[in-house]
């Protein structure tokens, strides 16, 4: 298929950047994005010009580096997918496809498509562990009981691969669900309870002192989250905060 | 706890406990008018209640105007602080694909309220303060008549007012609509897996703004028809 592809260009972090206007030919519709983007690097290289800058790494839809805001929604139109399992069989040839970089203050662009999320790994550094000694005394896993619907709900929260998917679809940019996630795989487990209202506190505070926006209830990052985080362990958040503040 | 209203989501939580006490007013306020629909002197006795009871003059009514001053200035502080969180603005962004539109824009069915309040406090509130502490009659008579039926009917006869409050209700409707079970969402109750409280929602805004237009309309009707 060939296709119009409208993608942001920005030298640096001080540039202004630019939407600039490529045309790909011969796309095959069994390409993943990233592969079509491939293309248009190839053909920029060979035609001497500079090629797009964007994040990728395991293309395997589990590392949360590949970023891309694509006609309008974080990871493009498929739901429960990176930008590199959506392919290109969800788009019709002649499409014109808008690439955009995930957006927020937070989110300072760095190169074009690339975007520094930076941000995510301090808010975790702020809270986002448990303190156990490691040192070879580790205790039997079943000594504590957990029970099946715990652990399911931890584990689910802690799918998050902290794309920053959430954040860019926010109309608020509003990085709650990302916290959320992180607070919550603690706060269901036995684990987690020992630090739990420093850890709340801590990161809350960390995701304001970011520049994130709040949260409006309005469910789209649930919507647009590859993993499919969801809304209760932004709930679960504000009822650990409220349990810390009166603690 | 100091800090705790400081923080994005004690902001949150303190916009969804002005919410409730807000929702909670509806219902009075709702309660008292539908009495107008059929019982003239109902409505009188309710109101001249509400008008001159002490707890309600002098403990809720601060409270209410607290609560609506509260709602609508940390809206706008939200609101200001989001757009700055925000950054460079998308070329195109697809919002209606993963949200509705009336929780994208809270800030406008918020604002259009705002702006009926101002119509609705000019209307009633602002005489009737007038009427009873400034001038100073508590009687609540007009020619030896209680006078709170007649001045609400009398609002009813013109056309404009009866459509602007009309489209303000409707606005009211969408705000409650996102806002409802947003307000228990922020205050950690899992709305999302929640269908009873969904539902709820959905009843409550649809019912207390419909009855408001039922209102209106009912006692516009009933002057341009006689």
């Amino acid at each position: 298929m060939n296709l119009t592809l409208k993608i942001w260009r920005q030298k640096d972090s001080n540039a202004k950047g630019q939407m600039v206007d490529y045309k790909v030919t011969d796309i095959s519709e069994h390409m993943s994005f990233l592969e079509m983007m491939d293309v248009l690097n190839e053909q920029l290289v060979n035609s001497g010009e500079e090629p797009v800058a964007f994040d990728h790494d395991c293309r395997e839809g589990i590392c949360g580096m590949c970023s891309m805001y694509i006609n309008g929604e974080a990871h493009g139109p498929d739901r429960g997918i990176t930008t590199c399992q959506l392919h290109m069989r969800m788009f019709k040839d002649g499409d014109t496809i808008t690439i955009e970089p995930f957006r927020a203050a937070a989110f300072p662009v760095i190169k074009d498509l690339v975007v520094d999320r930076m941000a995510f790994e301090r808010i975790q550094q702020a809270g986002g562990y448990i303190s156990v000694n490691t040192s070879g005394n580790t205790q039997d896993a079943n000594n504590l009981p957990i029970s099946k619907h715990a652990a399911d709900e931890a584990m689910d929260a802690a799918t998050c691969i902290g794309c920053g998917a959430c954040v860019a679809t926010c109309k608020n940019s509003s990085a709650m669900l990302f916290v959320g996630a992180k607070v919550s795989q603690y706060a269901l487990l036995p684990q987690g309870q020992v630090e739990a209202a420093d850890r709340v506190q801590n990161m809350v505070a960390q995701m304001d002192l970011e520049g994130f926006g709040n949260c409006t209830n309005t469910g789209a990052c649930e919507v647009e989250c590859p993993k499919g985080i969801s809304l209760d362990n932004i709930a679960r958040m504000n009822r650990e905060l409220m349990k810390a503040a009166i603690k | 706890m100091g800090g705790f209203f400081k923080s994005s989501i004690g902001r949150k939580i303190a916009m969804a406990l002005s919410a409730f006490f807000l929702m909670f007013f509806l219902i009075i306020h709702l309660a008292v008018n539908i009495t107008s629909l059929f019982s003239e002197d109902v409505f009188n006795e309710l109101s001249h209640f509400m008008g001159t009871n002490p707890l309600v003059q002098f403990a809720l009514q601060p409270v209410l105007i607290f609560g609506v001053v509260f709602h609508f200035v940390m809206g706008f502080v939200l609101e200001i602080k989001n757009k700055k969180a925000n950054g460079v603005a998308y070329a195109k962004n697809n919002g209606a694909a993963n949200s509705t539109w009336m929780s994208r824009n809270m800030i406008y069915s918020g604002l259009a309220i705002l702006a009926f309040i101002v119509l609705h406090f000019i209307d009633f509130w602002i005489p009737e303060l007038n009427t009873k502490y400034v001038v100073g009659d508590m009687s609540g008579l007009h020619h030896g008549e209680f006078r709170y039926f007649n001045e609400l009917v009398e609002k009813f006869h013109s056309h404009i007012r009866t459509i602007a409050y009309v489209l303000a209700f409707i606005l009211l409707g969408l705000h409650l609509a996102h806002g409802f079970t947003s307000a228990f969402q922020s205050m950690g109750v899992t709305a999302g897996r929640k269908k009873t409280l969904q539902n709820i929602g959905k009843a409550y805004s649809i019912i207390i703004p419909l009855g408001f237009i039922i209102i209106a309309l009912y006692h516009h009707l009933k002057y341009v028809l006689s």
